[in-house]
């Protein structure tokens, strides 16, 4: 089995960003690896170490400025075997990059230089756009089975079988056969350190790089951001005195119960 | 390249410590280990798993193979989160294993490094009850048996760091007192050697975790080819190693302040007496700006005495100026750190009363502040 696995490069969870006169203000914030695509590469690997499920070889993808190089080396450094970067200096917070423009270029990727590509693993979204898309975009264009918010997958026969988290509970889904797409869910694992002696040997392992434009994908944003703004400041709430009082102000200020 | 800009590794390095050492070492644990004056063999265990065991050591024995200042990063990112960790790891690398590294035979480093790089501790013995600053008038011996093929040693070392989970023990002994400190030969002894008892375990004011404990050797049998280096050779080999091993020192003292700041800064933009936020009060103003300032410098000093050795250059002096000048700033400004808590800085809710105790000792060890300033003195009289 051969997986390829996307890895976005995102802004990291702890910063506080700040909106400029064009979305969200990038410049000097801290990047990192998407988590829930890291969530995705532990699997990837965890897949290839114990499952004998026998995969032969997973190959990291990342879209994105030259510092995608940072994202895939940790993807490497976690146990892929190589990576794959599509060089764009498109901004891929929904800004200018967006999920269809995405879900193409994986499928280039897919059928120009992994044609043996048997498993797709992606975070369920990214934590910058929180769209959520590429998962199921890129399994409508392949025209592959998928299974999005895993939170178990076990190999099964020549499929596997996926635990998916939904709001109404659990839900299990067979794929009998491969090729597939799975976007992973928080619950999937909890992925490793990569450690310093691994860090190291990642410099080694090979990266390939593409420029997004010589796919001859339309790159161009399918939506139009109109503004991007802070969310109100949140008010200070107040204290009452008793139970009457809370029911008073929920029904007759709030308006939440009737 | 500026000081404080690092090449790419050395930020991976930087970012991955940081990460670690933030979800792996919980305050609670940390606050465990203290209480129970011991590190949690699993974390002694994971700071080898993840290469901070093995970080200068070169790939080919099993180690990283990265540079110093790599090295002073980690100890500076672990001492953010647990300076005991963190010391752990600056003796065991920038102590024992470059000593290895440095002096020892081709037999010596086949046997030992790739130990040292997996699964064994290591600590560095050379103090005694009487001899502390004046490390050379040390009384262990190490007596040649008549054919020289093999030691025997004897004597009681004191202070040792990483004693309880050390495997290994570089130990400096007078093979012929009639010499002096000329007669001072370093040994490298397995810690399970007939005759090794680690003894009296030190309770401190802080780093509590970390052991510190008399070792005694009673007639401790050492074979001839255990010797690091050349015979009396030893007081040369401890004056290097402990003059590149202060600017580990400085790096968790610098790691000690970093970890004070990173309680500090967010307290103070939230707590609000007199309807003002204490980081906007004029008073506080200028006592963090002023911390802030000399950690600045102090890191600067670690920077550059780091990229002196890499590149060869004479770094002693500065070496010994940045430990000096590391050890006083973190003690003001971990001293500072509870005074700007207030009430809950005095209390263990909060860590800085931590480093407050914890960085004491970092103008003791290592060479005392006294004798940091004696070795710049001298450097600077004999200067042209």
């Amino acid at each position: 089995m051969k997986i390829l696995v996307g890895v976005k490069r995102v802004v990291d969870y702890a910063v506080k960003v700040r909106v400029g006169s064009h979305g969200v203000e990038l410049k000097n914030v801290k990047m990192s690896l998407n988590p829930f695509c890291e969530i995705a590469v532990e699997e990837a690997v965890r897949l290839k170490e114990n499952k004998g499920a026998g995969v032969s070889e997973i190959v990291a993808l990342s879209i994105g400025p030259k510092q995608c190089q940072e994202t895939l080396r940790t993807a490497l450094a976690m146990g892929c075997d190589r990576g794959i970067h599509v060089q764009t200096d498109l901004r891929g917070d929904y800004m200018e990059l967006q999920s269809d423009a995405v879900a193409k270029l994986f499928q280039k990727i897919i059928e120009e230089k992994e044609k043996d590509a048997d498993l797709v693993l992606v975070g369920k979204q990214s934590i910058d756009s929180d769209c959520g898309h590429v998962g199921p975009m890129l399994a409508g264009y392949m025209s592959w089975p998928q299974a999005t918010f895993a939170a178990k997958i076990d190999v099964e026969g020549n499929g596997l079988l996926v635990e998916r988290e939904t709001d109404q509970g659990t839900e299990t889904i067979r794929i009998p056969k491969l090729p597939a797409v799975i976007s992973c869910d928080l619950r999937l694992n909890e992925p490793r350190y990569a450690t310093l002696p691994n860090i190291m040997k990642a410099k080694k392992k090979k990266i390939d790089t593409f420029q997004a434009e010589d796919f001859g994908i339309d790159l161009e944003p399918k939506n139009k951001v109109l503004e991007v703004f802070e969310p109100p400041a949140r008010k200070e709430g107040i204290f009452v005195d008793d139970v009457n009082q809370l029911i008073d102000k929920l029904r007759n200020e709030a308006g939440v119960i009737p | 390249m500026p000081l404080t800009v690092l090449t790419d590794d050395e930020e991976m390095i930087q970012n991955s410590v940081k990460r670690w050492g933030n979800q792996h070492l919980q305050p609670a644990l940390v606050r465990e280990m203290e209480k129970n004056e011991r590190i949690s063999p699993s974390i002694i265990q994971d700071l080898f798993t993840q290469g901070y065991m093995c970080l200068e050591i070169p790939e080919k024995y099993g180690g990283v193979g990265l540079n110093f200042t790599s090295a002073c990063i980690t100890i500076q990112e672990l001492s953010r989160v647990d300076p005991s960790v963190a010391l752990v790891v600056d003796v065991h690398n920038t102590l024992v294993v470059n000593a290895i590294r440095f002096w020892g035979s081709k037999f010596l480093q086949a046997k030992y490094l790739p130990k040292l790089a997996t699964d064994t501790v290591s600590a560095f013995c050379l103090s005694e009850a009487n001899a502390g600053s004046d490390a050379f008038s040390m009384i262990t011996t190490a007596t040649a048996s008549s054919d020289g093929s093999d030691y025997t040693i004897n004597g009681t070392k004191s202070w040792i760091t990483n004693a309880r989970e050390a495997g290994l023990l570089l130990v400096f002994c007078n093979v012929d007192p009639s010499k002096g400190y000329k007669g001072i030969t370093a040994f490298v002894v397995d810690a399970d050697s007939a005759g090794v008892h680690i003894g009296k375990t030190e309770s401190k004011l802080g780093l509590k975790a970390s052991s510190t404990c008399q070792i005694t050797f009673d007639n401790v049998k050492v074979d001839a080819d255990h010797i690091l280096g050349e015979i009396g050779q030893g007081y040369k080999y401890c004056i290097a190693i402990l003059n590149e091993g202060r600017i580990g020192i400085a790096a968790q003292q610098i790691g000690i302040a970093k970890g004070c700041f990173d309680v500090v800064m967010p307290y103070l933009k939230e707590r609000e007496q007199f309807g003002i936020k204490l980081v906007d009060m004029p008073a506080m103003q200028q006592q963090y700006a002023q911390a802030a300032t000399e950690l600045y410098a102090a890191e600067l000093m670690m920077y550059n005495a780091c990229r002196l050795k890499e590149n060869g250059l004479p770094f002693a002096k500065e070496a010994a100026m940045t430990k000096l000048f590391a050890s006083q700033i973190t003690e003001k400004i971990s001293s500072r750190s509870i005074e700007w808590l207030g009430g809950i800085g005095y209390t263990t809710d909060t860590i800085v009363e931590k480093f407050y105790r914890d960085c004491k000792v970092g103008s003791i060890y290592e060479g005392t502040s006294n004798i940091q300033r004696q070795t710049i003195a001298k450097m600077m009289a004999s200067e042209p």
